[in-house]
């Protein structure tokens, strides 16, 4: 099992935890929890196929991961504020309550 | 296979476990910090140093405390006392062992992953600052400006509303 | 002359390294790195924990000088009667904090309450890593080694929420939120101050900016606080580092007549000092990134006084900024929560921004009278211009002056 074959189980792992918490738990913003764990899964897989691939002094799956990293977080900087707003409307964070289309 | 590596995913793997089955929220949120620091340690084993560094710097140094501070302010920071899952779990579960089988039959019957393990590469700060200004200078621009559009929506989303704007609902 | 003075020092000023070097070198060859690392960690702290005691009576005796009274007079040595002028009050301090009684609110989170002091103090310890303390002395010399100080820094933050909500004391977790806000709003000109100086240097590594600032022209150093752009980089850098250590005037989360103890109200005993040392500990590390940044590090400012070892020359400065945060905080009154944020992001941003440009513009036109001229014109310009647009709504009154007798 050589090094890389680990990395990209453990990403798998960390992948499948968020998506589990995502579509499982009712608050949203553990939604997004899950959303940030499967994120971090897919930047430990770029960074494991950079490191064990070829060509690693192109940085192609490093500058890919930074670019990754500022983007998840303006994503929850906006859905935190989604979030917000929607509890400010309908005074629940329950995503089973939020379910009419009404304002 | 170091055992540094096993036990750094040990841990972060626990953290993440943790973080999306507790009961606090804010536990949820602190367990979360943990498991970003667990991943830059995975990232400073892999020689990936400069990443490490930016993920503490974003994730926990400004993600966490944004999941805490949203989570303060809609008042989430009791145990609730209902069921914390939603109806319909037993069917994102299903998925989710289906997606982990997927993926890891994938991984571990794959024959285009490379077997021997390359010399650690050399990053300098210097090399990522000539790529990221050379050849990757667009998406840098663009990111630019996401960021921005994203600073002044978030702001805009979550401003109080005034006033007038509930007289003018329909 | 100065060269031979400088060749008869250079072996006291490499002593530490040498010392280092010679210990490690009694262990066989693969224990040698991990000795090595252990030796210096085990001498950061001892040191600044040390300095730590020495600072906490300097400002008492300080402060108290300037609001025109004793500070502590009369500990020296415990159990003798030799006096040492209060010096020795740093020694029943700490017994007495590890003696009381620690109490913990039934109603808090036990596991969060406990670890809140050991995640405050475990980033503010590893920030030390990356400083260069003399020449040939930064414990890890990463090449992004100012983005592993300010990542490690803002982990600070998690350990003040937790402190604060873990409490359940409504005091408590208002202070925190006042902290995090604050801690937030400046860090950004802290760190576009410090981009300035990594544009002219060229790179993230500590011990080249330091090296880039050796040089000395008609007898001044190269440091570039010395420089428009350096100058207004510092004043900024500094007010920031002020506000991230929540030192006075922006000490409004921890501040004594308004919220008690902020978001250490519960806190008692021992775990108090691991908060207070943490903080302490966090405000030289801060200032070591400044003196690193902007005062040159460990080189000495006139081409003369070169002989003086390099650490010597870094606690020098240290202790001389030390004094200068220890002089403000008895000086100025507390800012409240809105003019501390109007101030970091009306006024402080926008010229950090403005340094960049100018930094730039320093960098790419020719060495002569004309580039400081332009420099210094923009800079002026822009600080009064802001100063000025901010303050015309204010309605102050009659500034007046009343000093005891």
């Amino acid at each position: 099992m050589n090094p890389l074959t680990i990395c990209l189980l453990i990403s798998a792992l960390l992948f499948a935890t968020g998506f589990a918490g995502a579509v499982t738990r009712r608050h949203a913003i553990l939604v997004l929890v899950g959303i940030e764990l499967m994120l971090n899964a897919a930047n430990l897989n770029l960074i494991a196929f950079w490191r064990f691939g070829p060509h690693p002094e192109a940085l192609t799956g490093f500058i890919f991961v930074l670019f990754s990293m500022a983007l998840a977080a303006a994503e929850a900087a906006v859905g935190l504020s989604l979030v917000i707003a929607i509890y400010r409307h309908q005074q629940t964070s329950n995503l089973d309550e939020v379910r009419e289309l009404k304002g | 296979m170091s055992t540094l590596l096993i036990i750094t995913a040990v841990v972060t793997l626990f953290a993440a476990v943790a973080a999306m089955s507790l009961r606090n929220l804010v536990h949820c949120a602190l367990m979360l910090a943990v498991s970003f620091s667990g991943v830059a340690a995975l990232y400073l084993q892999l020689n990936a140093e400069f990443v490490a560094f930016t993920e503490i710097l974003v994730y926990v140094g400004a993600v966490a405390i944004l999941i805490v501070m949203a989570i303060l302010l809609t008042r989430s920071g009791e145990s609730p006392e209902k069921s914390v899952l939603t109806a319909g779990w037993y069917a994102g579960v299903a998925v989710t062992a289906m997606v982990f089988t997927t993926l890891g039959w994938a991984i571990l019957s794959s024959s285009a992953l490379p077997q021997t393990v390359a010399p650690a590469p050399v990053v300098s700060v210097k090399n990522i600052g000539d790529t990221l200004m050379g050849r990757y200078v667009l998406p840098l621009e663009i990111v630019g400006l996401v960021l921005t559009a994203a600073m002044i929506g978030a702001v805009l989303i979550a401003f109080k509303a005034e006033p007038r704007d509930k007289n003018q609902k329909s | 002359m100065f060269e031979q003075l400088n060749r008869f020092f250079a072996p006291v000023d490499q002593i530490f390294v040498t010392t280092l070097h010679w210990l490690v070198g009694f262990l066989p060859a693969a224990w040698r790195p991990v000795a090595s690392s252990m030796l210096c960690i085990a001498f950061i702290l001892m040191v600044f924990p040390a300095l730590f005691s020495i600072v906490t009576i300097f400002e008492r005796k300080g402060i108290g000088r300037i609001q025109n009274r004793y500070g502590p007079n009369r500990v020296g040595i415990p159990g003798t009667k030799i006096r040492l002028a209060g010096f020795g009050q740093f020694l029943p301090d700490g017994l007495k904090m590890l003696t009381k009684e620690d109490i913990v609110p039934r109603a808090a989170d036990k596991l969060v309450h406990f670890l809140a002091p050991v995640v405050l103090l475990i980033p503010v310890l590893l920030t030390y890593a990356v400083l260069p303390f003399g020449r040939n002395m930064a414990l890890a010399d990463y090449d992004a080694g100012l983005l592993f100080f300010f990542a490690v820094g803002g982990a600070v933050e998690v350990s003040v929420f937790m402190a604060g909500w873990s409490s359940r004391n409504k005091y408590s977790l208002l202070g925190a939120m006042r902290a995090i806000a604050q801690m937030l709003s400046y860090e950004i000109p802290l760190i576009l101050s410090s981009v300035t100086v990594v544009m002219i240097v060229g790179s993230l590594n500590l011990t080249r900016i330091v090296e880039a600032q050796a040089g000395h022209t008609f007898g001044l150093a190269n440091w570039f606080v010395f420089t428009p752009w350096g100058l207004l980089g510092y004043l900024i850098f500094f007010i920031a580092s002020l506000a991230e250590s929540n030192r006075s005037p922006f000490d409004l989360p921890e501040a004594e007549s308004e919220i008690i103890a902020g978001y250490f109200t519960e806190y008692s005993g021992f775990k108090f000092a691991l908060f207070f040392l943490g903080e302490y500990l966090g405000m030289f590390a801060i200032i070591g990134l400044g003196i690193t940044l902007f005062l040159g590090g460990w080189t000495a400012p006139f081409a003369c006084l070169d002989f003086i070892p390099s650490y010597l020359w870094f606690l020098t400065k240290m202790l001389g900024i030390v004094f200068i945060f220890i002089w403000i905080r008895a000086t100025l009154p507390r800012l409240r929560m809105d003019q501390l944020m109007n101030f970091a992001w009306k006024f402080m941003l926008p010229l950090a921004l403005l340094n960049v440009l100018v930094a730039g513009l320093w960098h790419y036109l020719a060495i002569g009278p004309l580039r400081w001229i332009a420099c210094a014109t923009i800079i002026i310009v822009a600080y009064v211009a802001l100063g000025r647009g901010l303050m015309r709504h204010q309605k102050l009154g009659q500034r007046t002056y009343r000093y005891a007798d």
